[in-house]
């Protein structure tokens, strides 16, 4: 099975490009794009003739006999989506990085490293190479905010890296704890979720495990890692951190803590301000992440935060659709992770790349004047597009995800769902507000003259811009496309636990 | 018998006219961009033709849906369908025909503007999610139509972005819409939740299964349709943004915001009328909404300057009316307001565009005056459809005005017996109102003197000027219809057959409570004097204008200073968007900015990852001075360690 060599194609993308002789921009920039396209290729042919979404071994080894660990790499319905996604989002993220300059080599290597190991993990079968893949990310993803960021660059990739790395240490601990209770001889996921947990066991490794994954999905209050590393971020990282990035912490929170300790999602016996278990909690921090993300997004000066901020609250809803356990949410949450992957991606690119990289700035009271939409008529439509898209408008990817997870949180948290109407209201605001203010204010009194025009939009930003936007409609016109593969994963026996305990 | 109407063509065809035109129109010849908008809408009308002539053979109600579903899961489907019912086909019929009307005079009024190709994109862009609207036969593709022309309208009411009064009424009506979407959202899970389906027949059906079902769920799920309706349709509380949008281009306020996008929530309510006639409740509200809107925005309506504002509130309380007529589940009494008020509607503001156009972009009133000489064909229009809206005999509003104040007197379905006799005073009244506050920009615009600035009108050299034949041809079409288009409702109290009732009844006719009145010689009477008492009304009205605006032209002016209150309370709108941004707006920015920005997130949610920080910075700091390179306090160290390491095991040896 071919699906294996994303990951080697990446790496050994990544060695290459170190190997380049010094000076060749240009080539380094299309050997990286080289390979992004053909492990994207990979992953499409992967998602074209995989129609049924079962569970597809890739390669399983013996890697450590002595400790039952194993290098196994499968993928079922789920992952083909997010390694889709991140396919996607790798190629769109180079084409928005053409105008990097400076060490040229070192960014694509470190990029390549990054997306080699998102691969892995959404690759992994056993564990402990789950988890491997999981560190590895968080490295390159360090010296890429660190060595090509802009503002408070060590600062925000400093703060990424701790969040990460406590996130982490939480997800190990549970695995350990899971890994010896279960009698230490396997880490592969199935037979780890086939063990009988006993209660008490999982309602304490379900919350650690569940909040050390979430911390990466930017789950409300560990989210602020998430809009100062974003505006920190190069465009090209940006892309990465919100469009597939977070998407780890996702799909580990579905993947992993869920289906190994699904008891652990079961009610306490008491309530506590009338919350009667970690669903309880974990909807209402999904909930708040929801509402917050947006009003405070609507209050941001700097145009990345806007964006930054949107996703916190865009990712609550993923976290919502999870808690809600029946299957409309679950597959809403599975849509919207390509759907938020697809579009955070494309907003990011619009500020970072199309805008930020002319202007130089990203206050939104100085892009006002500088009558944007005129200059780079390009960027205004485009940033409509994935406004509209992103707060949720039919025919695009959001309205379908959100739609479903909404359906399904009135199933089983109707308050919630109420609750979550003021983040979507309030989405539209935000979005509103920084398109009138960096695109259509009213022009000033010429303050254009005296400046150079803007460059223009170029080829490869606009061939990621309707690679990205193509996604979303793909998605959004025709939805059935990501059903038919997730529904039988859910339904595989690796969600047994899932479905017996709570499933409604 | 399952003739095929293509009906999936139907949207489509302006959608390849937006796509065309807004991805190749920047770069192509004016008369291209024209001839393709006005191709694929034509078509489009063309088509609703075509269904119409052979829609006594079809079966009803006629549906086509598309193989593969939309969204299909577990207890959960979507299907892409469609469905022709007379409803449908009335709304066809008014949203293509008038829809290419309004094409055509864009093509005069817009000649000039820079954008030309992105309006008429915009423009059928907006024909495709109203038709899309029209035709859902489930919940879900309804709400994306619903979605879909709210965003059309929002460009549009946008699309002179660069002034910032028309991107703030974009985005005012966007966010006003969007919480009345969410309204219809809610109303659409509840739907899930209850019949585990969205399509109108299958819910329907399960509904007329079970006559014991009343009010309870469907009562909320009505009322949460109505918020929704409240937003797209501009009652209250969601009004707001109406008036507002009358920033866009004017023939963009005829059709979306009269005649075509704003009936929507009356096109919602009217379809899923078998949810509202199990709730008396949601009927009650529905009425009182309308009828509150109707005398409300008809009041601030009599004060306001600008041409198309009067327009505008005179829009909100029409649709009102409509409102009002659905709420005493008169659903086609409402229909056949929505009609004749798109016929008449359009027309004022088509009329209304052709005066700006002559004045060159006038729009106050007080400038006006003494049009009626200059421009002969754009005052007899108007005058026709100022005629029908006053509800004079044989325009067509007063047989559809009538006809709901007829229901409304004799409303079975509200609670209390006197509720409707009050409703029926207050939708008089508003007819007084409506006739006055009509003829008096009737006045203003037509008669009395020249009071625009002649230099200011030549534009181009050529002083005030009669529109060219495009933009003349559809007001003479649609002044045609305000006059003979209320015929097809001539009720059978004064000798017709009421057919446009008739033909309604497939879809109404089913809702016992849609046949209130059982025409005897006694109900005929009744209706003969009610429609009687409200031409003289209008009369009245029209009597009171003509005294203060033509008469005595300086008398309104003193009067405002004796009633100066009274005069600002209506000229600011009752204050009610200061009220919102004072007690909503304001309130919800600064909580965001200073407790969950500045606060929650820079302060509690950092400031205890720096307070971690610096706790733990501190304690190494600390604990870093134990590893001094000092071997005496090494020393001192290890006793005290083992000091400590003896008192624990004494104690604790004792203790267990």
């Amino acid at each position: 099975m071919m699906l294996a060599w994303t990951i080697y194609i990446s790496f050994l993308g990544a060695l290459a490009l170190l190997l380049l002789p010094k000076g060749s921009a240009t080539l380094a920039r299309s050997l990286a794009l080289l390979t992004t396209i053909v492990t994207f290729a990979i992953t499409l042919t992967a998602f074209v003739q995989h129609r049924t979404g079962a569970l597809l071994t890739v390669t399983q080894k013996s890697w450590i006999p002595s400790l039952g660990i194993e290098y196994h790499l499968a993928a079922d319905g789920i992952s083909l989506i997010l390694l889709l996604l991140t396919g996607i989002i790798a190629i769109a993220g180079i084409l928005f990085s053409w105008n990097i300059e400076r060490r040229v080599q070192e960014f694509f290597a470190f990029y390549l490293l990054l997306i080699g190991a998102v691969y892995g993990v959404f690759l992994s079968y056993d564990l402990f190479l789950l988890f491997v893949f999981y560190e590895i990310v968080i490295i390159p993803k360090y010296f890429l905010i660190a060595i090509w960021g802009s503002t408070r660059r060590e600062y925000g990739a400093m703060k990424l890296a701790l969040y990460s790395f406590i996130g982490s240490a939480m997800v190990l601990v549970g695995l350990l704890a899971a890994y010896i209770v279960a009698g230490a001889k396997s880490m592969a996921l199935e037979d780890l979720a086939r063990f009988p947990f006993p209660l008490h066991f999982q309602m304490w490794a379900f919350p650690l495990v569940f909040v050390g994954f979430a911390i990466l999905a930017g789950m409300w209050p560990f989210h602020t890692w998430a809009p100062t590393g974003h505006v920190a971020a190069p465009t090209a990282a940006s892309m990465l951190l919100a469009g597939v990035v977070m998407k780890l912490g996702a799909y580990g929170c579905l993947r992993v803590a869920m289906t190994l300790f699904p008891l652990g999602l079961g009610p306490w016996g008491f309530h506590v301000l009338g919350l009667g278990s970690w669903r309880d909690v974990f909807a209402l921090l999904a909930v708040i992440g929801i509402v917050y993300g947006a009003l405070v997004a609507l209050v941001q000066k700097d145009f990345k935060f806007v964006i930054g901020y949107s996703s916190i609250s865009h990712m609550g809803f993923i976290l919502l659709g999870l808690m809600t356990l029946n299957q409309l949410g679950l597959a809403g949450a599975v849509v919207q992770m390509f759907s938020h992957g697809v579009l955070a991606g494309l907003l990011f690119a619009v500020v970072g790349r199309m805008v930020y990289d002319r202007a130089h700035t990203r206050d939104l009271a100085t892009l006002g004047p500088m009558n944007l939409n005129k200059a780079i008529p390009f960027a205004a439509v485009t940033f409509v597009v994935a406004g509209m898209a992103s707060m949720g408008l039919p025919g695009f990817s959001g309205f379908v995800a959100e739609l479903m997870i909404l359906i399904g949180a009135w199933r089983a948290f109707p308050l919630f769902a109420v609750c979550v109407g003021i983040g979507i209201v309030a989405g539209v605001a935000y979005i509103w507000r920084a398109m009138q203010q960096a695109f259509f204010a009213e022009a000033g009194v010429e303050p254009t003259s005296m400046q150079p025009p803007l460059p223009p939009i170029s080829i490869p930003e606009r061939l990621g811009a309707i690679l990205l936007i193509g996604a979303s409609v793909a998605v959004g016109l025709y939805p059935q496309m990501l059903l038919n593969v997730i529904l039988p994963a859910l339904h595989s026996p690796l969600f047994d636990g899932l479905r017996k305990g709570s499933w409604q | 018998m399952t003739t095929n109407m293509h009906l999936w063509l139907l949207p489509l065809l302006p959608l390849a006219g937006f796509l065309w035109n807004g991805t190749l129109g920047r770069r192509l010849p004016k008369t291209l961009v024209t001839s393709v908008a006005l191709l694929f809408s034509g078509a489009a009308f063309a088509q609703v033709l075509w269904i119409a002539a052979q829609f006594r053979s079809l079966a009803l109600p006629h549906v086509e849906s598309f193989a593969t579903p939309w969204i299909a899961i577990h207890g959960f489907q979507v299907d892409f369908s469609f469905l022709l019912d007379p409803l449908t086909l009335i709304m066809l019929l008014v949203v293509t025909g008038v829809g290419f009307l309004i094409h055509l005079y864009s093509v005069g009024y817009m000649a000039h503007e820079e954008g030309y190709w992105r309006f008429f994109a915009y423009l059928n862009l907006f024909l495709f999610f109203m038709l899309t609207l029209v035709l859902a036969e489930n919940f879900l593709l309804l709400f994306v139509g619903w979605e879909g022309v709210g965003l059309a309208s929002y460009l549009l009411i946008g699309f002179y972005y660069n002034k910032d009064s028309a991107a703030d009424a974009g985005k005012k009506a966007f966010i006003v819409n969007r919480i009345g979407d969410f309204g219809f959202l809610l109303a659409i899970f509840l739907l899930v939740a209850h019949f585990g389906t969205l399509s109108f027949t299958s819910i329907f059906g399960a509904i007329a299964a079970h006559p014991a079902m009343q009010g309870g769920v469907l009562t909320t799920i009505a009322l949460l349709l109505v918020l929704g309706a409240t937003g797209k349709s501009a009652q209250i509380p969601l009004y707001i943004w109406l008036p507002d949008a009358m920033e866009g281009p004017t023939p963009v306020s005829a059709l979306i915001h009269a005649a075509t996008m704003v009936t929507a929530g009356i096109y919602m309510v009217a379809r899923t009328h078998v949810l509202f006639d199990r709730s008396p409740l949601a009927l009650g509200v529905v009425a009182i909404i309308g009828a509150a809107t109707a005398i409300f925005a008809a009041t601030i309506g009599i004060v306001q300057t600008d041409i198309k504002r009067v327009l505008a509130y005179s829009t909100v309380s029409q649709l009102g009316y409509m409102f009002l007529a659905c709420g005493v589940a008169a659903y086609s009494s409402a229909i056949f307001h929505l009609v004749t008020h798109a016929f008449f509607k359009a027309l004022l503001f088509l009329a209304a565009g052709s005066v700006i156009h002559a004045l060159g972009g006038e729009q106050d009133l007080r400038a006006m005056g003494g049009l009626r000489k200059k421009i002969p064909v754009t005052f007899w229009t108007m005058t026709a459809a100022v005629f029908a809206i006053c509800g004079f005999f044989p325009f067509a509003g007063f047989f559809s005005k009538d006809a709901i104040l007829f229901a409304v007197f004799n409303a079975s379905v509200l609670h209390s017996l006197y509720l409707g006799k009050l409703l029926w005073g207050i939708g008089l009244v508003t007819a007084g109102l409506t006739s006055f506050y009509m003829f008096r920009l009737w006045y203003l615009t037509f008669f009395g003197s020249a009071r625009y600035n002649e230099e200011h009108a030549e534009h181009g050299g050529h002083g005030v000027h009669e529109s060219s034949w495009t933009m003349l041809l559809p007001l003479i079409v649609l002044g045609v219809l305000s006059l003979v288009g209320g015929w097809m409702g001539w009720p059978e109290a004064l000798g017709g057959h009421d057919s446009f009732a008739h033909f309604l009844d497939p879809v109404f006719g089913a809702s016992a409570a849609a046949a209130p009145v059982v025409m005897s010689s006694a109900s005929a009477g009744m209706e003969r004097m009610l429609a009687g008492l409200s031409m003289l009304i209008a009369l009245l009205g029209w009597l009171l204008a003509d005294i203060l605006y033509h008469r005595n032209p300086k008398l309104p002016e003193r009067m405002a200073q004796k009633c100066s209150a009274l005069h600002a309370l209506l000229l600011h709108k009752y204050w009610i968007d200061e009220l919102y941004g004072a007690i909503i707006v304001r309130p919800l920015l600064a909580i965001s900015r200073v407790v969950l920005w500045r606060g929650v997130d820079a302060g509690i949610v950092d400031g205890s990852g720096v307070a971690l920080a610096s706790g733990a910075s501190g304690f190494s700091s600390i604990v870093r001075r134990m590893q001094s390179g000092n071997i005496r306090s090494y020393a001192g160290w290890l006793a005290m360690g083992a000091a400590l390491v003896l008192i624990f095991v004494f104690y604790l040896a004792h203790c267990i």
